[in-house]
């Protein structure tokens, strides 16, 4: 089989790491050979498996050691959950340097020292939006060939997962990365399976998998570990098995996502009536305003 | 008034009337607070200790004048060794004009190159416009065969993706379809100047070979006899080149120059102006995927072409800057090895009389010491040479060496006599070497033209070779490769210690007894 890359994005705080593990976790049970990058200076794409807080990154070692060429591969690469290889490129502190740069150096290091040999899988764990061309790295012609976006239900999310889209869409003209699906992580918000599908249609995609919320998820991230490690007989294991079943046959069925403008976005809120038509007289004014 | 408009003196002059002596007096005194004549003197002499050394080595956070340039630099070297090729750097406009001059003060010629002139705007926004309009503009005004990119830092740390732009241009109309535009990232703040040349290289070769960006099919090899030829970054280009092509020629070797810059940087002066001359053609470069075997001549500059071209299937062979006969032996029996060809008795004949040379002059370089930098795999060379004429180079700097290199040279000097006590220091500066020479009290200090403060402040001669050379002219058309570049070495070394040695020793009944000619 030849190297496939997958990428997971989505807005921060949406669970994207939590997902991307357990799936990648129930992976490896099919016997695949995954390497996890982590694209993330909070470096915390590798902490369920490897059962530690945060794993020596990348450019925190470089930065100690000098330069990125002073490294050698086995200084920055943990082997986790059923040899998982775990790399977690890092990055800054909050408020200085180029978090971007870092994901550029990091991949082009993983690249030059031979890591993606002997593997199935590489997958990129992307924070937040695509804001700035290092963040792009991922989705850059022969990296990843499918991203998968992590979104709910609430209107942010959405958003971010439309925004995202734009991203893919501008390197998918020039390259070959596509939209692989849409992968709802639940938050209970109102007729969120509708509309999670409905913006996957409109996205021009599928949504892949809707994993419900569930409280066994809380109880093993406690545990620094992955569902799929902590409950393997649990339905939340089953879940995620089941996502990254579909995610190994979506091989080569990503699309070039069709991104729709926020007025779109607000319309299609409106039409499952998540939020009232809104009269535009109203618009700017506050609640005690309203009253009135 | 200092100046006369019937008799100008130039600035060497002009500063040492008394307008100019009392002046800066004044001002030292008045404006500068300065430090006692003695103190300064005292530091002055203590910077020429072990002490002061030992300081200076357990330097961590600074630099000081390191013997490298940056990236791109190496990119345009590579990218002007084509046919009718423009550099083009996708980047801010300062840093290419620096690439232009630095080029152009070593050869003594126009270096064209063009870049994307990034500003604010396109730090925000991604220099796609720049890449789309610069293309467009570069391939309309000056009507190139070939666009050759690379990148600056801005362009590398906003993460600009040369591939999708380059396309999306093609798609915007900039230059036709099929118009060759091959690229390659070049981070400034990463490597030197012969990582950018590795890069560059590599980049126009994959472009050929690997099916220019999946527009066309890859090429698929059909091995013939022929031979590939890298020269490395190397600031002998144009003496080396027609040298190397003489041997080959010399030698009936069917060959390629990858990368033939010697035409474009020593352009007749005969009222055309020659933008593009010379250069691999582009057809050739192509062709070069069904070459037998590529010899590069540098191997650290070669560190990621040389893998890509063995991986096509051909055989590779690297040298260090081969300098001198047992160098050049190694480097023409492994050409004749390749080609399979005879070595002509016109070239024995050449090696005999370099022989000849070295044992006429030994007496004058045996057991002197030599202080060398440069790129490592000319540091290495030179090193080599060194010892081969029975030199010490006893202190070995090379700024963008690493610790293969510093074994590597470990090696070399570990396999003669003349090796013993001398140490290569891989990544340190010339500060680090204004040190060594002050302690190690080297005879000899040979390096670019950069050495000429470290010959200032320590008194110890400079004897030129490198990149770059500025303060001497058309060095750059003589050659070092082969065994006629050996003899250009060997003199280079000879007339400075011969004008040292005449400089130290012209008083007479002081320094001078015995009224010597003949030396």
């Amino acid at each position: 089989m030849s190297l496939r890359q997958i990428a997971f994005y989505g807005k921060g705080g949406i669970g994207k790491s939590t997902t991307s593990q357990n799936t990648l976790a129930a992976l490896a049970d099919l016997g695949q050979r995954i390497l996890i990058v982590g694209c993330d200076p909070k470096a915390d794409s590798t902490r369920l498996m490897l059962h530690a807080k945060a794993q020596d990154t990348i450019l925190s070692l470089a930065a100690e050691a000098g330069s990125v060429e002073d490294l050698e591969l086995e200084d920055v690469m943990k082997i986790g959950y059923k040899d998982i290889r775990c790399v977690e490129s890092g990055g800054p502190e909050p408020g200085v340097g180029c978090a971007g740069r870092g994901v550029i150096t990091s991949i082009n290091f993983l690249e030059e020292n031979g890591a993606y040999d002997d593997i199935d899988y590489v997958s990129y764990d992307v924070l937040g939006d695509v804001v700035c061309g290092g963040f792009a790295m991922p989705i850059r012609e022969n990296k990843a060939q499918e991203i998968y976006i992590v979104m709910s239900g609430e209107m942010m999310a959405m958003y971010a997962a439309n925004n995202i889209s734009k991203g893919i869409l501008k390197y998918a003209n020039s390259g070959g990365v596509r939209l692989g699906g849409l992968i709802c992580n639940e938050r209970q918000t109102d007729k969120e399976l509708e509309l999670a599908e409905n913006l996957a249609k409109k996205l021009g995609t599928h949504l892949i998998h809707f994993v419900p919320r569930d409280n066994i998820v809380q109880h093993a991230e406690l545990r620094r570990m992955t569902v799929i490690e902590y409950a393997p007989e649990s339905k939340q294991a089953d879940e995620y098995r089941q996502l990254a079943q579909k995610i190994h046959n979506n091989a080569g069925k990503g699309i070039v996502p069709t991104p729709i403008s926020m007025d779109e976005l607000e319309d299609m809120l409106m039409e499952h009536g998540i939020m009232k038509p809104v009269d535009e007289s109203q618009v700017g004014l506050t609640a005690a305003d309203l009253v009135v | 008034m200092p100046q006369d408009a019937n008799q100008v003196k130039d600035h060497f002059e002009l500063f040492r009337g008394a307008e100019y002596t009392d002046m800066l007096a004044r001002k030292k005194a008045e404006f500068e607070n300065p430090h006692p004549v003695e103190e300064v003197e005292r530091v002055r002499e203590w910077a020429k200790t072990e002490e002061y050394k030992e300081l200076n080595f357990s330097r961590e956070a600074l630099t000081v004048n390191p013997a490298k340039a940056c990236q791109p630099l190496g990119a345009v070297f590579a990218a002007v060794g084509f046919e009718s090729t423009l550099p083009f750097v996708h980047g801010s406009q300062g840093c290419v004009a620096y690439y232009r001059s630095h080029f152009s003060r070593h050869f003594k010629e126009p270096t064209s190159c063009v870049s994307s002139s990034m500003t604010e705007d396109a730090a925000v926004f991604g220099g796609l416009n720049n890449m789309i309009d610069g293309l467009a503009n570069a391939y309309s005004m000056y009507k190139p065969k070939m666009i050759a990119v690379s990148t600056t830092c801005m362009a590398e740390v906003i993460g600009d993706d040369l591939n999708a732009f380059i396309k999306t241009a093609k798609e915007k109309d900039s230059v036709p379809a099929e118009f060759d535009v091959p690229f390659a990232h070049t981070p400034a703040f990463v490597g030197s100047h012969i990582t950018g040349y590795d890069n560059a290289m590599k980049g126009i070769l994959e472009h050929f070979w690997d099916g220019k960006a999946k527009t066309v099919e890859p090429l698929k090899r059909v091995p013939d006899g022929k031979i590939n030829f890298l020269n490395g970054f190397d600031g002998y280009a144009v003496g080396n080149l027609r040298e190397v092509k003489r041997i080959f020629d010399m030698m009936k070797v069917e060959y390629t120059i990858l990368g033939d810059q010697s035409d474009v940087w020593d352009t007749p002066t005969d009222g055309e102006f020659r933008m593009y001359d010379g250069g691999t053609t582009l057809e050739d470069a192509a062709n070069a995927i069904h070459a037998k075997a590529t010899i590069s001549m540098q191997e650290y500059c070669t560190e990621k072409t040389l893998p890509f071209i063995a991986q096509h299937g051909q055989e590779t062979v690297a040298f260090n800057h081969p300098i001198g006969v047992e160098a050049t032996d190694s480097f023409i029996m492994e050409v004749a090895r390749l080609a399979g060809v005879e070595i002509p008795d016109e070239l024995a004949k050449e090696r005999g009389r370099l022989v000849d040379a070295i044992a006429d002059s030994n007496a004058h370089i045996h057991g002197k010491k030599f202080a060398i930098y440069g790129d490592p795999d000319l540091a290495y060379g030179l090193a080599k040479f060194v010892m081969e004429l029975g030199g010490e180079p006893i202190a070995v700097l090379s700024t963008n060496g690493g610790k293969g290199w510093a074994k590597k040279m470990q090696a070399l000097f570990d396999s003669s006599p003349f090796g013993a006590g001398c140490k290569a220091y891989p990544g340190k500066d010339l500060w680090h070497m204004r040190s060594l020479i002050f302690t190690e009290k080297p005879d000899f200090i040979i390096g670019n033209t950069y050495g000429k403060y470290l010959e200032r402040d320590t008194g110890v001669p400079l004897i030129r070779i490198g990149f770059p050379i500025f303060d001497r002219h058309h060095k750059h058309r003589y050659p070092v490769w082969g065994y006629q570049g050996g003899l250009n070495v060997l003199v280079t070394i000879l007339d400075r210690i011969f004008e040292h040695m005449d400089a130290t020793t012209n008083i007479p009944s002081k320094t001078d007894y015995s009224y010597d000619i003949i030396r």
